[in-house]
């Protein structure tokens, strides 16, 4: 760990991208990530690695798929119009089973939306960011810390479970400056893994980045494989942060922000006497149903807060097999909840199981 | 006894599925007979498109990346990129490289990426089944021009070669075709020298090469090599359109 | 004040972001909890700029201050529009010659400090935002004055000296001005 430093949670990610061994970066103009672009045009060219603007957000990520096919990392960053664009080549990358980072500062939609903080990507992001049967990875960042230590994750299991990697942050957490102790810098050694296109050099069979099985049952069977893969990511990988849980008569679920407004409004229950506490996922894919399901032994409902229609309510009620109440505190469109709104769902929450 | 003519070795010996008297076949090997030439089969990376060439990822015996319909330049650049010592090609058709991906094949030229693009031209999507394509010509007949390619509806066949033409960066934009030995010793030399230039380290080059599909042109291989002589070539002239080194 | 909440807001151009980073990183290096948020895109409501900076003992929960315990302002649409969010007992600094309108609350404190024409009197009019700061930083005592040096090193680059001191020199005028 370095000293504490001050820094805008896009500029952490993309120093922590650095530190990662990250040397490669394509990307498009977007609010409000253009800082991850903007710190990258400004670094890479100093230490002999590549900042490319590109001329779209599809030509970007499939910038990405080439470099990811030499098994160099690699990552490129947007926000939520500007990631629909890049579906089609997240796929392939998930089809050719190729790692690599993207980061989605989400803003408002659909369509055009607006740009303010959003986290309506939620069910994009987590059922498999585009065409096809697959998961990308997908981490929740809830400070400026977590930006640049889950960007470096991130790229760690990617590369483990050879998937792509989605960061997905809001414009709050993009913006905001927070004290961040930055990783120290990986040292990677420059192996390229035994799958990378990188030239026979005539001593080996030619490698083959692809995702085309013009075969049925071979097509079915690389689907059943990747998804024996993820059985273990949802065995093994899930993370998520527990507070005040331990006396808990009602659970908050949020992520990134709302996480961050709901702990506020935590605070303030209990200075009421109501035992609140909250699990916050930071693995969104795969989801913390473990600690989800032990809670919903415990406490008398759930409250999802969320800047999105109640997406990932959904996949509380899931984890919890519908055991207890879930109740949604929402804002949309760039609104965020203030913790005042917070701790009236809760006391709303409290009354009804009273 | 002496050898005469051999596979080329970048090309690998397996059947391939490109149906007869389709001219995909003398282009892979004039691409594969390029890297024997200047021997950087084992530096070399290949990029597949979608299209009929979809599975040239296993015929060439060099690394291989299958692309996104369209999107061959920004892989390619992805991988020069990294690997800027590697030779870097992608092999497109009409409908991948002048309709779907335009957007990539003019900005990747735009910048001049040093890496050599093979476009083939046979104004028809093949793969599909022989819908119109953006160089299809005016008046084809095709599954979705099936009255002929009307301009007023449907637009003007794209010259490729010469949209480039305009474009500051590439090094070297040329048009062949490869329906008679005359001109398939000419794309021989254009070929090598896309490569060649990329070896030398000078820039994007692009070679349109004039391609026959008798099977969706609904003709005989034979006719069909004549019908680019009649046809082709009066809308798509053959030439250099841009030679950095020779002064053009 | 150890438990810091506070907007800053102007117009885009006046530095408010500035000033807020130069707060922010004050409380970096005496260590405390912080966070700072700008407002970003083109603002949609009353045309102004502004940042949320949070310093605390405890970590900070949401960076989003909905209840100020210090408003700086320097313009008169955000006095209008952030004025009544401010507790009962904070203190508000307004840049009184930019924004005639008097305070209409008695529950908090007021200071107006006429930063501008201040600013102008020392031959630097860009710097309002910092004199304002400096009357801020001594009335909340937020920061201890030393660290606001330490922060302001920290914000402009070592290749601008001349204007640390002269920040500097904006600072001491405001933390000074008795009005």
């Amino acid at each position: 760990m370095q000293e504490k430093v001050l820094m805008k949670g896009n500029e952490a990610i993309a120093e922590a991208a650095i530190l990662a061994g990250c040397r490669h970066y394509f990307g498009y103009p977007i609010t409000p990530q253009t800082e991850v672009a903007a710190y990258m045009s400004k670094k890479m060219p100093k230490i002999g690695g590549t900042f490319l603007q590109a001329e779209s957000e599809i030509a970007a990520i499939n910038m990405v798929y080439g470099v990811a096919s030499t098994g160099k990392r690699v990552m490129t960053s947007s926000s939520s119009p500007g990631i629909a664009l890049k579906a089609e080549g997240i796929s392939y990358l998930a089809g050719a089973d190729l790692p690599a980072l993207i980061l989605n500062v989400q803003r408002g939609g659909p369509g055009l939306g607006g740009i303010q903080p959003s986290q309506a990507d939620y069910y994009f992001a987590t059922r498999g960011p585009g065409h096809g049967d697959f998961h990308v990875l997908v981490l929740a960042p809830a400070s400026v810390q977590e930006m640049a230590d889950l960007t470096a994750k991130a790229f760690a299991l990617a590369e483990k479970y050879r998937m792509p990697a989605m960061l997905l942050a809001d414009g709050t957490m993009g913006q905001m400056m927070e004290p961040v102790a930055l990783p120290d810098p990986v040292d990677l050694n420059g192996e390229a893994p035994e799958w990378a296109t990188t030239g026979t050099k005539m001593q080996r069979k030619h490698n083959i980045a692809n995702s085309l099985y013009l075969s049925p049952a071979e097509l079915e069977r690389t689907n059943i494989e990747r998804f024996e893969r993820y059985a273990k990511i949802e065995e093994e990988e899930p993370m998520w942060e527990e507070f005040m849980m331990e006396d808990a008569d009602i659970c908050i679920v949020s992520c990134g922000i709302t996480a961050r407004v709901s702990r506020n409004a935590i605070v303030e229950a209990r200075k009421q006497g109501i035992k609140v506490g909250m699990i916050r996922p930071i693995t969104l894919w795969p989801f913390p149903k473990k600690p989800l399901a032990a809670a919903a032994e415990k406490v008398k409902s759930f409250l999802c807060v969320e800047l999105n229609m109640g997406q990932m309510k959904e996949d509380v009620e899931l984890a919890i097999r519908c055991k207890k109440p879930v109740d949604l505190c929402f804002r949309v469109g760039g609104m965020i909840p203030s913790p005042d709104e917070v701790l009236a769902a809760i006391k709303n929450a409290a009354e009804k199981e009273a | 006894m002496a050898v005469v003519m051999d596979k080329p070795h970048a090309l690998l010996d397996v059947a391939r599925h490109y149906c007869p008297g389709c001219t995909h076949g003398i282009v892979h090997r004039l691409v594969a007979e390029a890297i024997d030439a200047l021997g950087i089969e084992g530096r070399t990376i290949g990029v597949a498109p979608v299209g009929c060439s979809v599975l040239a990822y296993d015929y060439f015996a060099c690394d291989m990346i299958e692309a996104a319909h369209g999107r061959a330049p920004a892989v390619a650049t992805g991988v020069k990129r990294s690997l800027p010592e590697n030779i870097v090609f992608s092999y497109q058709g009409d409908g991948d490289l002048a309709s779907i991906g335009l957007c990539e094949t003019v900005s990747t030229a735009c910048r001049g990426e040093n890496i050599t693009v093979i476009f083939i031209n046979n104004a028809i999507y093949g793969m599909t089944g022989g819908q119109m394509a953006p160089t299809s010509l005016v008046g084809q007949v095709t599954q979705t021009s099936p009255y002929g390619r009307n301009p007023e509806t449907q637009g003007y066949p794209i010259r490729i070669s010469e949209l480039l033409a305009t474009l500051d960066a590439p090094q070297y934009i040329e048009r062949v075709a490869v329906n008679n030995v005359k001109n398939v010793r000419a794309a021989k030399k254009a070929i090598e020298k896309a490569f060649r230039n990329q070896v030398e380290g000078k820039g994007f080059s692009f070679i349109e090469v004039l391609s026959s599909c008798p099977t969706n042109w609904g003709m005989t291989p034979q006719k069909a090599l004549e019908w680019i002589d009649e046809a082709m070539i009066p809308q798509y002239p053959l030439g250099v359109f841009r030679d950095k080194e020779a002064g053009k | 004040m150890r438990e810091f909440e506070s907007i800053i807001a102007g117009f885009g151009g006046q530095g408010l972001l500035f000033s807020g980073k130069v707060l922010a990183y004050a409380g970096l290096t005496e260590g405390r909890e912080l966070s700072w948020l700008p407002s970003y895109g083109p603002e949609m409501r009353g045309g102004t700029a502004n940042c949320h900076v949070i310093l605390s003992d405890s970590p900070v929960g949401s960076p989003i201050v909905m209840k100020p315990n210090v408003l700086m302002v320097m313009n008169l649409p955000s006095l209008e529009k952030f004025e009544n969010d401010v507790v009962t007992g904070g203190m508000i600094f307004v840049d009184s010659t930019l924004i005639d309108k008097k305070v209409a609350r008695d529950d908090v404190k007021v200071f107006y400090v006429p930063a501008t024409r201040l600013a102008q009197e020392m031959g630097a009019p860009a710097l309002a935002n910092m004199i304002l700061l400096g009357k801020l930083v001594a009335e909340t005592e937020c920061i201890e004055w030393a660290s606001l040096e330490k922060g302001l090193k920290k914000v402009i680059p070592a290749r601008k000296a001349d204007m640390f001191d002269l920040n500097m020199k904006a600072l001491e005028v405001g933390k000074s001005y008795c009005g």
